[in-house]
C-alpha cells in the first residue's frame, strides 16, 4: 500500500498543544522521528504519552501546532496518514467473541488487503506471532501474554509504514514480555518508524535507537541510546521528571 | 538501524517541504467497510447470542405483560395490537442500541475502528445494519407472537414492509443517539430520553399505517403513512451521515 | 472580557421597549380588542398563546442555526447562543401549553386532549428537555457543545416533521390560524382588523422578548464563566 520512499522525518510534530477543558496536556511539544527510527518515550503518568500517541493516530485533535506524519497532515489528511499506522495500545482493539483468525479477516476487509492476499498474509502474521494454532479460537480463550500477540499480529496485519506502542507490556508475566521483545525487534527491523511508550526504562532503552523523556507535556530529555549509560538512566529519568516537577 | 540518532528535533526540519508517502486509495471502499463491521457484529452475535436472548426475552416478558395488563378482548385487539408490536419494537431494540455502541467503547475497540482508513460514516452504516438487522429477528418473531397470542393475523407483505420501514429509521436515529449517550454518566437512562422524542414521527406514522393495514382499509389510508415513513427514513439517514463525523471526532 | 458600553446600551434600550411592548400588548389584548365571536372572552389568552409559541419556534431555530454555525467554526460563542436559545424556547413553550390548557377548559371542556397541535408542542418541549440532560450528562465541555449541537438539530427536524405528519392528519379540533388545512376546523374564528393588529402586535412584541432574554441568557452564562475562571485563579493562587 504504502511506498516507502524518503522523506526528511517520517513523524513531524511542532509545538503541539492539546488541552482538555482548561488543563494543558501538551505544551509545545517539537519531535522529529526519522523513517525506520525506534524511539522510546518515557514519562510519568499525566505526562502526555497517550495523548501524544491518540494525536498521531488521528484520534484525538491538536489543539494548536502541527503534527505531519509521512508528510501529511494531521487532522486535515488524516484520511492519508490512516493506512501508514500501525496500533498496539494497552487495550487489545479486538473482539472477544470473535476468533483469531476472524478478528484479522475483520481488520483486513477494513485495511482493504485484497482478497486474494488476506488468507496468506493472515497466516503469515499468525505465524510470526506464534498464534497460527490456535487460529480457530476464541478471543476471549485467550491469556493475556496471547491477546498482546495477536494485538501485534492485527497492528502489522496491513504492513504499515508507522507503529505506534501504546504501553505494550502493560500486565504481561516475564515470559509474555521477552517473547514481546522479540516480536518487537522483528517487527522494527521492517524499516519501520516505531514510537514506544513505556515505563520499563530498561526494556525501553534496549529496544529503542533513541530515547525521549516526556514530562509536564513536553520533552524533557532526548538521546540516542547508544549515548546513554543503561545504568544511569533510572537516576536520570528521575532526575529529568523531578526536575521539571520542581521548576 | 539509523543514522539520525544524534539529532535532537529542531523546528527547522518542520519547515523544510516534505515529499509526501505515496498512499493509493486512502479510504477503503465504502460499502467494503460497512460489510466487514455488519459482518463483524452479526458473526459475534451468532456465537455470543448474549444480546439477541436478552432481546428476545424481554420482547416475550413485554408482551405477556400487555395481553396482562390490557385485558383485551378481540375487539380492542384489534385496534391495540399495532401498538403493542410498535412499543416492544422500540423498548426491545433500545436494549439492543444501548449495549451495541457502549460494548465497542468500554472495551476500548471504538478506537480500533476509528484508527481503520474508512470512511466515519461507514463506520456508522456498518454499526447501524448490524443493529437493524437484531431489530428485524426481534419484530419477525414478535409478529409471530402475537399473530398465536392475539390471533390477529400480522404477517402480511404491507406490514413486512411497514415494519423494516419503521425498523430503519428507528434504528438510524438510534445509532447515532447511541454514539453520543455512551459517553454520558448515566448512559442508560439518557439514551431513552433522548431517542424518545426523536423516534416519535417513526412511531406516529408506522402504528397508524399498521392499523390502517391491519382494518384492511382502502390504500389512501396507509399509503400517506408509508411515505411519510419513508421520508422520515430518508431524512434521518441524511442527517445521520451527515453528522456522525462530530459525533465521533475528539 | 468587557462588554463594549454600545453594546450594553443596545440592550438596554431594548430591554426597555421590550418591557414597554409587553404592557401595551397586554393592555390591547384586554381593552384594545373586543371578544370574539364564537369564544367571547377566552380568546383573549390566543394572542398570548400564539406569540409565546412563535417565539419558542424562533429560539429553537436559532439554537439549529447556532449547532450548525459551531460544527463549522468551533467557536464556543456558537454554543452559548444555542444553549441560551433553548432555555428560552423551553420558557416560551411552556408558556404556549399552559395557556393553550387554560383556554381549552372552557372552549373544550378538559384541560388537555391528545389532539394533534397539543401533541406536537409537547413533543417540541420534551425533545428539547432532552436536550438540557444532553447537556448535564455530558462532562467533558468541548464533547458537550458537539453533541448539544448535534442533537439540535436532530431534535429541530424531527419536531418540525411531527408537525408536518401531525398536520396531514385530517381530524384535529384545533384552530387553524395560519397556512392552508384540509379540513375546516369547527373552532375557526373570523379575523377582524382588530384582531389582527393585536396578534401582530403580540407577535411582534413576543419576537422582541425573544431577542432579549436570549441575550441576557448570553450574557450571564459568560458572566457565570468568568466567575469560574476567577474561582480556579484564586484557587491556583492558594
Amino acid at each position: 500500500m504504502v511506498e516507502h520512499e524518503a522523506a526528511p522525518g517520517m513523524i513531524e510534530v511542532h509545538n503541539l498543544t492539546k488541552v482538555f477543558g482548561v488543563n494543558p496536556v501538551l505544551r509545545g511539544l517539537d519531535l522529529t522521528v526519522a523513517r525506520g527510527e525506534f524511539l522510546t518515550l518515557l514519562g510519568p503518568n499525566g505526562s502526555g504519552k497517550s495523548t501524544l500517541l491518540r494525536i498521531l493516530g488521528a484520534l484525538s485533535r491538536p489543539t494548536a501546532g502541527s503534527v505531519r506524519i509521512g508528510g501529511w497532515e494531521l487532522p486535515r489528511e488524516a484520511d492519508f496518514v490512516r493506512r501508514q499506522l500501525g496500533v498496539v495500545s494497552h487495550q487489545p482493539l479486538l473482539y472477544d467473541n470473535l476468533t483469531a483468525e476472524e478478528n484479522l479477516i475483520f481488520f483486513a476487509r477494513l485495511y482493504d488487503l485484497p482478497a486474494e492476499q488476506r488468507a496468506g498474509r493472515i497466516r503469515a502474521v499468525l505465524q510470526r506471532v506464534g498464534l497460527w494454532r490456535r487460529a480457530r479460537d476464541v478471543v476471549r480463550t485467550y491469556s493475556r501474554g496471547m491477546v498482546q500477540r495477536l494485538a501485534i499480529a492485527r497492528a502489522v496485519l496491513h504492513d504499515p509504514a508507522v507503529l505506534l506502542l501504546d504501553e505494550p507490556y502493560t500486565g504481561l508475566d516475564q515470559d509474555a514480555a521477552a517473547l514481546l521483545d522479540d516480536l518487537l525487534r522483528e517487527v522494527a527491523i521492517g524499516g519501520r518508524t516505531v514510537i514506544m511508550t513505556t515505563h520499563d526504562l530498561r526494556r525501553g532503552h534496549l529496544l529503542a535507537d533513541r530515547v525521549a523523556i516526556l514530562s509536564r507535556g513536553q520533552i524533557a530529555f532526548d538521546a540516542p541510546s547508544s549515548a546513554i549509560d543503561p545504568d544511569a538512566l533510572p537516576s536520570l529519568y528521575a532526575d529529568v521528571t523531578g526536575a521539571a516537577t520542581i521548576s | 538501524m539509523s543514522a539520525q540518532g544524534e539529532t535532537t528535533p529542531t523546528t527547522a526540519e518542520a519547515a523544510v517541504p516534505v515529499r509526501r508517502v505515496k498512499v493509493r486509495r486512502p479510504v477503503t471502499a465504502y460499502w467494503h467497510a460497512v460489510a466487514a463491521i455488519a459482518w463483524k457484529d452479526v458473526r459475534a452475535e451468532i456465537r455470543s447470542r448474549e444480546l439477541i436472548n436478552s432481546m428476545l426475552l424481554f420482547t416475550l416478558m413485554t408482551v405477556m405483560i400487555f395481553s396482562l395488563a390490557l385485558e383485551l378482548d378481540s375487539n380492542a385487539r384489534q385496534t391495540t395490537v399495532t401498538g403493542v408490536l410498535w412499543v416492544t419494537i422500540v423498548f426491545a431494540g433500545l436494549l439492543g442500541l444501548s449495549r451495541s455502541l457502549a460494548s465497542e467503547k468500554d472495551k476500548g475497540s471504538l478506537d480500533g475502528l476509528l484508527l481503520a482508513p474508512i470512511a466515519r460514516s461507514a463506520l456508522f452504516f456498518g454499526k447501524m445494519i448490524g443493529n437493524l438487522l437484531f431489530v428485524l429477528v426481534i419484530a419477525l418473531v414478535l409478529m409471530v407472537l402475537l399473530t398465536v397470542l392475539f390471533n390477529i393475523t400480522l404477517l402480511r407483505p404491507l406490514l413486512l414492509l411497514l415494519v423494516v420501514l419503521g425498523s430503519i429509521g428507528f434504528t438510524t436515529i438510534g445509532t447515532l443517539l447511541s454514539s453520543m449517550s455512551v459517553h454520558a454518566r448515566s448512559r442508560e437512562t439518557l439514551l431513552p430520553i433522548l431517542l424518545m422524542p426523536v423516534v416519535l414521527p417513526i412511531v406516529i406514522s408506522a402504528v397508524r399505517g399498521s392499523t390502517a393495514v391491519l382494518n384492511e382499509m382502502p390504500s389512501q389510508d396507509w399509503l400517506p403513512w408509508v411515505q411519510l415513513l419513508f421520508m422520515a427514513d430518508v431524512i434521518y439517514i441524511a442527517a445521520s451521515y451527515a453528522l456522525f463525523d462530530y459525533v465521533v471526532e475528539e | 472580557m468587557a462588554y463594549s458600553e454600545k453594546r450594553t446600551k443596545i440592550l438596554m434600550g431594548l430591554t426597555y421597549a421590550a418591557a414597554v411592548l409587553f404592557v401595551l400588548a397586554m393592555l390591547m389584548n384586554f381593552f384594545y380588542v373586543g371578544p370574539e365571536r364564537q369564544q367571547g372572552e377566552a380568546q383573549r389568552i390566543f394572542y398570548v398563546h400564539l406569540s409565546s409559541f412563535l417565539g419558542s419556534f424562533l429560539a429553537f431555530g436559532a439554537a439549529v442555526v447556532a449547532g450548525i454555525a459551531y460544527l463549522r467554526s468551533r467557536n464556543p460563542k456558537w454554543d452559548t447562543l444555542g444553549h441560551s436559545a433553548v432555555e428560552i424556547g423551553l420558557g416560551f413553550s411552556t408558556i404556549t401549553i399552559v395557556t393553550g390548557m387554560a383556554w381549552a377548559r372552557p372552549i373544550w371542556n378538559t384541560w388537555w386532549t391528545w389532539d394533534p397541535r397539543l401533541t406536537s408542542v409537547t413533543i417540541m418541549w420534551l425533545a428539547y428537555a432532552a436536550y438540557m440532560m444532553l447537556r448535564t450528562g455530558i462532562e467533558d465541555p468541548e464533547r458537550r457543545r458537539r453533541f448539544a449541537a448535534v442533537y439540535a438539530i436532530v431534535a429541530f427536524a424531527s419536531v418540525l416533521y411531527t408537525i408536518i405528519i401531525i398536520r396531514v392528519r385530517p381530524d384535529t379540533i384545533h384552530p387553524v390560524v395560519a397556512g392552508p388545512t384540509q379540513a375546516e376546523p369547527e373552532g375557526s374564528f373570523e379575523v377582524s382588523g382588530r384582531i389582527r393588529d393585536t396578534l401582530f402586535f403580540n407577535m411582534f412584541t413576543f419576537t422582541v422578548i425573544t431577542v432579549v432574554l436570549v441575550w441576557h441568557r448570553i450574557r450571564l452564562e459568560n458572566f457565570s464563566e468568568r466567575v469560574a475562571r476567577r474561582k480556579m485563579e484564586v484557587l491556583a493562587d492558594l
